[in-house]
C-alpha cells in the first residue's frame, strides 16, 4: 500500500471531515478523478457528485457534494464544497428535497455552466434515489 | 428628601431591572456558545478559500485581461464600505465600535478626495451612520427575520455587491465587521474584498507549487472570486453574531453587577431613613409625655 494522505472536506458551516485516506475519487468539472498519495498539484472546480473516500482500513465513505473546488498537492487533498451530505445518512426525504432544489436551479439556470451543474446534480441524485 | 414609599418603589424597580439584565446575560451566554461554535467552524473554509484564491490569483494577476474583481478597476476613486452590525442594541460598545471604525475610514477617504458609499447590513449600523452619512447610504439590508445564518445570507449580500460592481458604482470595496477574539474581546475589523488583497497578505509563505488548473485559470478564477466574496461575508456575519453575543453578555454582566451595588446602597439608605423616622417619632412621643 502506498500510504495515506490527508483528506479534508470543508463546508462553509464546518469542517465536515478531516482524516487520512488511501484514495479519494473526486467529481471534477471535466470528469471524475482519483487522488492517491503523491498526486500532482491540481486545482479543479467540482460538479455536483459523490466523493468516494477509501479509508486506511479499506472501508469506504461516500459523500454527496455540491458546488466547490478541490485543491490537491502531494500530501493533501482539500475539498471546498458548498454542501456536503453523507450518502449513508441521506434518506428518501433529503434526496427528494435536494432533487427539488436541483430542479429549481435548472429552471433558473441562466447559462450553460449553471445548466450543466444542475443537470449533473439531477443525474447524481436520481442515481442515489434508485439506491 | 424622598419619602420611604418612593425609596421602596425605587428599590423594587432596580430589582426588576436586575432580573431583566440577568436573564439577558444568560440568554446571551447560551446563544454565544452556539454562535461561537459556528464562527470557529466557519474559519477553516474561509481560510482555505483565501489560500486557494491566493494561489490561483498569483499565477493570473500579472497577465493582461485578469478579472477586474482581482486586480481592481485601475482606479481608486469610489469606495464602498459594507458595514455589518447587529439588529439589536444593549450589547455594550459592539455596534458603535464598528460604526466608529467605518466612520473614521470614511472621513479619512473623503479627506483625501475620494468619495464613499455605504451598504449597511443590520439596523443598528444604519442608525449610527444615518446622521453623518445618510446621503451616501446606497442600501440597507436587514437580517431581522433570520434565525439561522446560512451561506445563502452571505450569498445574497455578495450578489448585491457584485451587481453594484458590474454597474461601475465603486472601485474598492471594504467589509466592516467585528472579529471574535474571545468572550470579552471583539475587534472591529476592516477587510478589503474588491480588489482581492495581494496574495502574500492573505496566505503567507505557502510553498509555491505549480498547480494544474482544471478547467483553465481564467474559467476557474471568476467563480472562485465570487464565491470567496460570499464566503468572506458569511464568515463576517458569523464572527459578528458571536461578537454580538459576547459583547452583550459582558455588558449585561456589568449591568447586573451595577444593579446589585445600587440595590445595596439604596437599601442602606432606606433603612437609615426608616430608623431616623422611628427615632424622630419616639422623641416626639417622649417630649409630648414630658410636657404633661
Amino acid at each position: 500500500m502506498a500510504g495515506t494522505f490527508k483528506f479534508e472536506l470543508v463546508t462553509p458551516e464546518r469542517m465536515a471531515l478531516s482524516q487520512d485516506a488511501i484514495q479519494v475519487v473526486v467529481p471534477g468539472l471535466e470528469g471524475d478523478f482519483a487522488v492517491l498519495p503523491g498526486h500532482a498539484p491540481v486545482i479543479s472546480a467540482l460538479r455536483p457528485g459523490v466523493v468516494v473516500v477509501t479509508l486506511p482500513d479499506a472501508s469506504r465513505t461516500r459523500i454527496f457534494v455540491k458546488g466547490g473546488f478541490a485543491e490537491v498537492d502531494p500530501q493533501h487533498l482539500t475539498v471546498l464544497a458548498e454542501r456536503a451530505l453523507d450518502v449513508e445518512a441521506m434518506d428518501a426525504g433529503t434526496i427528494a428535497a435536494e432533487l427539488a432544489a436541483a430542479e429549481a436551479e435548472l429552471a433558473a439556470a441562466g447559462d450553460d455552466t449553471a445548466r450543466l451543474a444542475a443537470t449533473s446534480a439531477l443525474d447524481q441524485l436520481r442515481a442515489l434515489q434508485r439506491g | 428628601m424622598a419619602s420611604l414609599k418612593d425609596m421602596r418603589n425605587r428599590i423594587a424597580s432596580v430589582k426588576a431591572t436586575r432580573k431583566i439584565t440577568k436573564a439577558m446575560q444568560m440568554v446571551a451566554a447560551a446563544k454565544l456558545r452556539r454562535a461561537q461554535e459556528a464562527a470557529l467552524a466557519a474559519r477553516p473554509y474561509a481560510q482555505r478559500m483565501a489560500g486557494v484564491l491566493a494561489n490561483v490569483g498569483a499565477s493570473v494577476a500579472n497577465r493582461s485581461g485578469a478579472p477586474a474583481l482581482l486586480v481592481g478597476t485601475g482606479k481608486d476613486e469610489v469606495h464602498l464600505l459594507v458595514v455589518m452590525t447587529a439588529e439589536r442594541g444593549l450589547c455594550g460598545g459592539f455596534n458603535s465600535n464598528i460604526a466608529r471604525l467605518a466612520r473614521q475610514d470614511a472621513g479619512r477617504l473623503v479627506g483625501s478626495g475620494k468619495s464613499v458609499k455605504f451598504l449597511v447590513v443590520g439596523r443598528k449600523g444604519a442608525d449610527a451612520l444615518r446622521r453623518e452619512w445618510g446621503r451616501n447610504i446606497l442600501e440597507r439590508i436587514d437580517l431581522k427575520g433570520v434565525r439561522q445564518l446560512g451561506l445563502a445570507n452571505g450569498q445574497a449580500i455578495a450578489n448585491r455587491i457584485l451587481a453594484l460592481f458590474q454597474a461601475g458604482e465603486f472601485d474598492v470595496c471594504t467589509l466592516y465587521f467585528s472579529e471574535f477574539k474571545s468572550v470579552i474581546a471583539q475587534k472591529p475589523t476592516g477587510l478589503q474584498l474588491i480588489p482581492v488583497q495581494s496574495p502574500d497578505a492573505v496566505a503567507p509563505a505557502k510553498p509555491q507549487a505549480t498547480y494544474e488548473y482544471e478547467p483553465g485559470e481564467e474559467e476557474l478564477l471568476q467563480p472562485l472570486i465570487e464565491r470567496n466574496i460570499a464566503t468572506q461575508i458569511f464568515r463576517g456575519l458569523l464572527e459578528n453574531a458571536a461578537s454580538e453575543q459576547g459583547a452583550r453578555m459582558s455588558a449585561m454582566d456589568n449591568a447586573t453587577r451595577n444593579a446589585g451595588d445600587m440595590i445595596n446602597k439604596l437599601t442602606i439608605r432606606y433603612n437609615r431613613q426608616r430608623q431616623a423616622n422611628i427615632t424622630k417619632e419616639l422623641i416626639e412621643i417622649i417630649s409630648g409625655a414630658e410636657a404633661l
